[in-house]
């Protein structure tokens, strides 16, 4: 927080609003996984909001094994010189090391991600302390909510990353909409419970019964492939989507992720969706959640 | 009276609710028959090259740039203001602007989200109250034609302007409950 003089004119950088205030720019549009400068170009040439560098897409995390981390911040720099749309990098849980290094390279927002290994089993980021933003993931409410009352600006759901299957994410999405649905029937003795149940902060909830809806956006991540998923993710409630692996784990990344982008945009038109979704190639092959031998989405707490 | 709000990306939905808000009926622009019958139109932040690749591919660059002309009023706020104006500096090379508004912007001028801020302006226009404005890597207007007020500064740089029936701004007044932009805009 910087601040001037006596002036009446107070100008100051990583208040909420501002924070919240980019995220609210994202709407509509499609945050792209990249590993490398050329397929950030790739990504901001196919009409990408945004990019979230990273070592490794989920995918080949997956594939992989051992500790994923924050990336290399020579990697990260290159891809802030080779687009000109905001970059964000991922932070491991509860590493505010990791997010003190990418607030120095003037990341635009921090993934604090379940995708990398958890370095804090039981504490997330204290990301009130940064000027930058934090998007957490989450698979319910209550979840949702604690990360908020952290500082996140930006919650996304967390769906299984790294599979190319959009049934998590759906269960998650549909979670936290029901459960906002719910709690604005709720009456006001209610709220305590759903507090408790929620392991959330009364005033948080309190807030949301009257508002019925998150005090920052909801974006959808993990599993999506298609620009189908993309528009099942945003009619189910998403005000924008994360694509990881989807893309570049494709056989044609270029066109599908430009199909991705104008199916986010125009998500209730089965026309254009069918238009867009011609002749793309295969998309990334795809787990079944029953092969799975590690679930991201149980990393956080 | 009807207003548009360009939903091809970015912030619509805000401007959406304020401007409902206000009694206003609004309607979201993803195609160019949307813009039929609309007295007014916005055009939101967001991120300025993908909104002008939407544009192109959606074949709304034309009909955006008549609706423009046509003397409807128009607002357009931060990456708006990118695509209502006359140049843009620092863009890609096959990003697209209107030439609604005969200014200059740069995108990003005042840096990163790290640099992004929040400030308080004076509007004589607005009267005494001074507005909240939320500038999120915000472009700087670099130079502003002879037929362009400017309504409002920040550092000594036009933050708001007006010329006809077009108003711009770099800031965000969607963002905040203050809505006497919005009401100066279904005013024009």
């Amino acid at each position: 927080m910087s601040s001037t003089s006596s002036e009446p004119t107070v100008h100051s950088t990583g208040s909420q609003l501002v924070k919240r205030g980019l995220a609210e720019m994202f709407c509509g549009g499609v945050i792209m996984d990249v590993v490398n400068p050329e397929q950030a170009r790739i990504a901001e040439d196919a009409g990408a909001c945004a990019v979230m560098a990273l070592e490794r897409v989920p995918a080949d995390i997956r594939v992989d094994g051992g500790v994923a981390r924050m990336s290399d911040p020579e990697m990260i720099q290159g891809i802030q010189a080779a687009v000109t749309i905001p970059v964000m990098a991922k932070a491991r849980i509860g590493h505010f090391v990791e997010a003190q290094i990418l607030e120095a390279l003037g990341v635009d927002y921090i993934d604090e991600s379940e995708v990398l290994t958890p370095a804090d089993e039981a504490h997330h980021i204290d990301k009130w302390k940064f000027t930058v933003p934090f998007v957490c993931g989450a698979t319910n409410l209550g979840e949702a909510l604690r990360r908020i009352s952290e500082g996140a600006c930006l919650i996304r759901s967390k769906g299984e990353a790294g599979t190319g299957n959009i049934v998590e994410a759906v269960r998650h999405l549909r979670s936290i909409n029901g459960d906002i649905r719910a709690l604005t029937l709720a009456d006001s003795a209610e709220l305590f419970d759903w507090a408790k149940q929620l392991r959330a902060p009364l005033g948080l909830v309190q807030e949301i019964a009257e508002t019925g809806k998150l005090p920052v956006p909801l974006f959808c991540a993990g599993g999506i492939a298609t620009p189908a998923d993309a528009a099942l993710a945003m009619q189910l409630g998403a005000q924008a989507v994360f694509v990881g692996s989807g893309i570049f784990k494709s056989d044609d990344p270029a066109p599908r992720a430009k199909a991705i982008v104008e199916a986010t945009t125009n998500y209730m038109d089965a026309h254009i969706l069918a238009k867009v979704s011609r002749g793309l190639g295969a998309p990334m092959t795809g787990i079944g959640m029953d092969d799975l031998d590690i679930k991201l989405a149980d990393r956080g707490w | 009276m009807t207003t548009g709000v360009l939903a091809l990306q970015g912030a619509f939905a805000l401007h959406q609710s304020r401007l409902e808000s206000l009694g206003e009926r609004v309607v979201q622009v993803r195609i160019p028959a949307d813009l039929e019958g609309l007295d007014r139109l916005v055009v939101p932040g967001g991120e300025s090259t993908t909104v002008s690749m939407l544009a192109e591919r959606f074949e709304l660059i034309e009909p955006l740039t008549e609706f423009a002309q046509s003397g409807k009023a128009v607002l357009g706020t931060c990456a708006g203001a990118i695509l209502l104006s006359a140049e843009i500096q620092d863009g890609r090379a096959d990003q697209r602007c209107l030439g609604a508004i005969d200014i200059s912007t740069r995108r990003n001028g005042f840096g990163r989200q790290v640099d992004s801020f929040e400030q308080e302006v004076q509007i004589p226009i607005l009267g005494e109250l001074p507005f909240h404005a939320v500038c999120i890597r915000a472009p700087v207007i670099e130079r502003v034609g002879e037929s362009v007020t400017v309504l409002a500064t920040i550092d000594s740089r036009p933050a708001l302007v007006r010329s006809g029936a077009i108003m711009v701004s770099i800031f965000h007044p969607e963002l905040v409950d203050d809505l006497r932009i919005h009401q100066l805009f279904l005013a024009m």
